[in-house]
């Protein structure tokens, strides 16, 4: 079972496929679900806090704006463990955890940079490229080693 | 407060089939045994408990239609106090649009699903080309 990194990082499609075809989906949600449910002082927890944007050092200089490596802080470990990626580009939507450009830009850059088997692609408008979208995708993850979590 | 200390997981279950209604995954839901809790939506259902039980109940609901039920994880609790809509005024949901966004391409997604396991064979498409910027021109000239 090969980890993989998807982009969009909240994505269903992509979080999905990886599964079904049975790799493990590096994906924000997880990383979510880590920090809010770890014991702090906040309450409600929040998915975002001061650290945040310290830890983002590690992978933004200091200029870049808070918000950027606040969102590195969470995306920066998961391409860190990435066996493999597949980035999805021509979204018409980005909101939330997706909605920074430079962020997006930073992490299409480190997955690209990364020595990992990678799949770029767009996402499909019409029924032929929706065809072209899972086949492509289900022939990527079927290539990737099944065993590669005992490395 | 027990309940935080385990490995608990939430799903969620986003059905875009032709022959299994939400409601069809949910009562399938409750004819679990295992102690989980479900909430029913507009796209399916989310399911929140422990890990296993939650991972069973989840490929249970698949089997019911393979290529057209998607399932991601989410890092929220159902009703959570920072993203439930009851707590924040009303308004959609952060998350919402995208999922919204994704969930109108399942029919196609689950179409080519089909079509991959039936094993049909591999056309290579050509994506259509952005209209060139002097063709463009000849258009609006032509209008005029």
């Amino acid at each position: 079972m090969a980890k993989v990194i998807i982009y969009p990082t909240n994505s269903l499609i992509l979080s999905d496929m990886v599964e079904r075809f049975g790799h493990e989906p590096l994906a924000m949600m997880e990383k979510i679900k880590e920090i809010i449910n770890t014991v702090g002082v906040d309450s409600p927890p929040l998915n975002i806090t001061p650290e945040g944007p310290k830890h983002g050092l590690k992978y933004a200089a200091v200029e870049v704006p808070a918000g950027v490596r606040g969102r590195m802080s969470l995306i920066g470990p998961m391409i860190d463990l990435a066996e493999a990626g597949i980035i999805v580009g021509d979204s018409s939507f980005s909101f939330g955890c997706m909605g920074c450009a430079r962020t997006n830009e930073l992490t299409k850059f480190l997955i690209r940079e990364k020595d990992i088997p990678l799949l770029e692609i767009q996402y499909p408008h019409t029924e032929e490229e929706g065809q072209d979208f899972v086949y492509k995708i289900a022939e990527f993850l079927k290539s990737l080693p099944s065993g590669s979590d005992e490395k | 407060m027990a309940e935080e200390t385990e490995d608990n997981i939430t799903k969620i279950v986003v059905i875009s089939s032709d022959s299994i209604l939400p409601t069809d995954a949910a009562m399938k839901v409750y004819e679990s045994e295992d102690s989980i809790t479900i909430k029913e939506t507009c796209f399916g259902t989310m399911v929140n408990g422990p890990r296993e039980a939650v991972l069973k109940v989840v490929e249970t609901l698949r089997s019911m239609d393979r290529n057209h039920i998607f399932v991601k994880e989410r890092g929220f609790k159902p009703g959570a106090e920072v993203r439930c809509r009851a707590g924040r005024g009303g308004g959609p949901r952060p998350g919402f649009h995208f999922l919204r966004e994704e969930v109108n391409m399942l029919p196609m997604i689950g179409r080519a699903l089909d079509k991959y396991e039936a094993g049909e064979p591999f056309e290579e498409h050509e994506a259509p080309k952005k209209l060139d910027i002097s063709k463009l021109k000849k258009i609006i000239d032509s209008e005029l």
